[in-house]
């Protein structure tokens, strides 16, 4: 019963196939020199585990101070994040439009420059400043707007006005009418809007760079110091671990997401 | 919970409603509405109809000053989660993240009722509802006159002191607002409880309405059975509003309005002058030209199955509209007799 292929199809895959390349071999290659006991020679020089182990021996901590950082973060998008997109999809006018637009505003001005403005705010704070809080701050400004878009889009596709006058109407108070009508309903946004705010702040660099202190170093702050100042190997095993740790992380949350839950597989 | 909470009368008092921009959706107004009684609103969009079933509800507040009593009970300040009213939405709002069974539990469980006896009511209104195969469906999976059944056994499920309807068959196709507005017809019979309509078909107002309510610009045009409504429209915005109504304009001596067409009967007793001459389409007839009150020429005809609706020209500045019931053999251009059966009475002067 296998339709037949177009005359497109080979062609079609083809440039799928060049375009998935294009995006995975460098990761692939990089994977394969952490592996490597010698990168200028790949796998064929042998494999090994050592670098992996001098990565973690030497980054352990940064690794854990990411994953702390992102999931304060994400705590803080979720309670930041999630009544600011209520409030924007209950009232939807011109106030409110611009509010939405001013939180996108650290997305669209480079990190560096956030981080500056960070900086000459709060860099007189002293224990604030050599803390990892600082960093969590600039985190969550600059994923805030991610999280506010994904439950706003889910929201606003669903009449909430009316949702809730109908919880209402059948005798639910507000919190009520938040825990059982608003909330489930927000999920596939807040579970798509999780997922991208803890990749982001793992991820993050840029901003990051100029927060951090040498004893709030991050993963990617790491990586570049790894790059900077020891082998490429000891590097390259750094982005494996790096992806050993996000790989499952976004796995689990995509399972998670809408399109893949039960709910929605009956829809269409 | 085993039976209804006894019928609830609404009174308004001077409820007026401006909205933040300033606009006057509604002004200051005197509503009672009986216990048990089907109250219809009914008017265009944006004639406050909507606005007051909200003062009512409990969804907006009014204006200061405005008061709204539950009996005698004044619930003015109370929002809608505490007047304990049904309500059945034009956009069905129906919970999306929970089944049908669980979307009429929603109002029992929130009053805390035993799971048993939410699950023994539940039963009750499926049957009821015509829609026990439908339980445990999710609500996306319905079709749009399964959710307004839905909707409407939600509403009833905790067994509210006042139902209120927002525009419920709107969105559905015309039969199935037919067939529908009849079940809420006998639901409302059966359960006796005060209910509040808003509507922009006359149809649906003249149908449910014990009484229907014509509201126009924020105030309401008049108050009255369907039929007084319909006979005796306090003002051209009813007569026009409600069913079509031919206005024939002319110069009245002796009781008889002279037109272009004819003259017409208005009945003894009427000042003399210019007037206008108000029929239904279903007043009027074929006659001899002999007997005949109008003359004039057929402009168009459309065949509506049960009857034919013609276009007359010639007797007013603007087409008469006529309803002729059997068989109907004219064609474009003949000459028409017709005899006026009654005029439509408004009181003089009213506008």
């Amino acid at each position: 019963m296998t339709p037949r292929r177009s005359a497109l199809f080979w062609p079609q895959m083809a440039f799928t196939i060049a375009v998935c390349s294009f995006l995975v071999l460098p990761v692939v290659l990089s994977m394969t020199a952490g592996l490597s006991v010698n990168w200028q020679r790949g796998p064929a020089g042998g494999l090994t585990f050592h670098w992996i182990a001098e990565v973690w021996a030497l980054y352990a901590e940064t690794v854990a101070r990411s994953l702390a950082i992102a999931l304060a973060c994400l705590a803080g998008d979720l309670l930041l994040g999630v009544p600011l997109a209520y409030v924007l999809a209950r009232h939807p006018c011109r106030r409110t439009r611009l509010i939405e637009e001013m939180i996108m505003l650290p997305v669209a001005v480079p990190g560096l420059a956030t981080a500056l403005a960070l900086i000459i705010l709060y860099g007189s704070l002293q224990g604030f400043r050599s803390s990892s809080l600082f960093i969590l701050v600039g985190h969550v400004l600059f994923t805030l707007p991610f999280m506010v878009r994904s439950v706003l889009a889910v929201l606003s596709a669903l009449d909430i006005q009316t949702l809730e006058e109908g919880a209402a109407s059948l005798g639910a108070g507000p919190l009520r009418r938040l825990a059982t009508v608003i909330l489930p309903n927000a999920r596939p946004g807040i579970l798509a809007g999780s997922l991208m705010v803890v990749t982001l702040s793992i991820g993050e660099f840029n901003m990051t760079w100029m927060l951090h202190t040498p004893l709030t170093q991050t993963l990617p702050v790491g990586l570049a110091d790894a790059y900077a100042s020891m082998r490429l190997e000891i590097a390259s095993a750094y982005t494996v671990v790096f992806l050993l740790m996000i790989v499952p992380l976004l796995i689990v949350m995509q399972l998670a997401a809408p399109g893949s839950s039960n709910q929605s597989k009956g829809k269409r | 919970m085993t039976t209804n909470d006894q019928a609830l009368s609404v009174r308004l008092e001077g409820c007026a409603k401006t909205f933040a921009d300033g606009t006057k959706a509604l002004l200051p107004l005197d509503l009672t509405i009986g216990a048990g009684e089907t109250l219809a609103f009914l008017g265009p969009s944006g004639c406050g109809k909507t606005t007051l079933l909200r003062l009512i509800a409990g969804l907006d507040s009014p204006d200061p000053g405005g008061r709204v009593c539950f009996d005698e009970q004044d619930v003015t300040k109370d929002p809608i989660e505490r007047r304990k009213v049904g309500m059945v939405f034009q956009s069905y709002a129906l919970f999306p993240n929970m089944t049908v069974a669980e979307n009429i539990a929603y109002g029992l469980k929130v009053r805390g009722v035993p799971k048993d006896q939410q699950r023994t009511r539940v039963d009750e209104l499926l049957t009821m509802m015509r829609i026990i195969p439908l339980a445990d469906r999710a609500i996306d999976q319905l079709s749009g006159g399964q959710k307004q059944r839905v909707a409407l056994a939600r509403a009833i499920a905790p067994r509210p002191r006042l139902l209120l309807f927002d525009e419920p068959l709107t969105a559905l196709d015309a039969k199935l607002r037919e067939s529908l507005r009849l079940e809420i017809d006998t639901l409302l019979r059966q359960l006796g409880t005060t209910a509040v309509y808003v509507t922009h078909d006359q149809a649906e107002a003249m149908a449910l309405g014990d009484r229907v309510v014509v509201m126009n610009h924020g105030r309401i045009a008049q108050i009255g059975s369907p039929h007084e409504i319909y006979h005796a429209p306090a003002d051209r915005f009813v007569a026009d509003f409600v069913g079509l109504m031919n206005r024939v304009s002319g110069d009245r001596r002796d009781g008889w309005l002279h037109c272009p067409g004819g003259r017409i009967p208005t009945g003894a007793g009427t000042p003399d002058g210019p007037a206008d001459a108000l029929f239904r389409p279903e007043q009027v007839r074929l006659a001899d030209r002999a007997q005949a009150h109008v003359r004039g020429t057929l402009a168009a005809s459309f065949f509506l199955g049960d009857r034919t609706r013609v276009l007359v020209d010639g007797i007013g500045e603007r087409p008469v509209i006529v309803d002729l019931v059997g068989a109907v053999d004219l064609a474009i251009g003949d000459p028409i007799a017709l005899e006026i059966l009654s005029v439509t009475s408004t009181p003089v002067g009213a506008d």
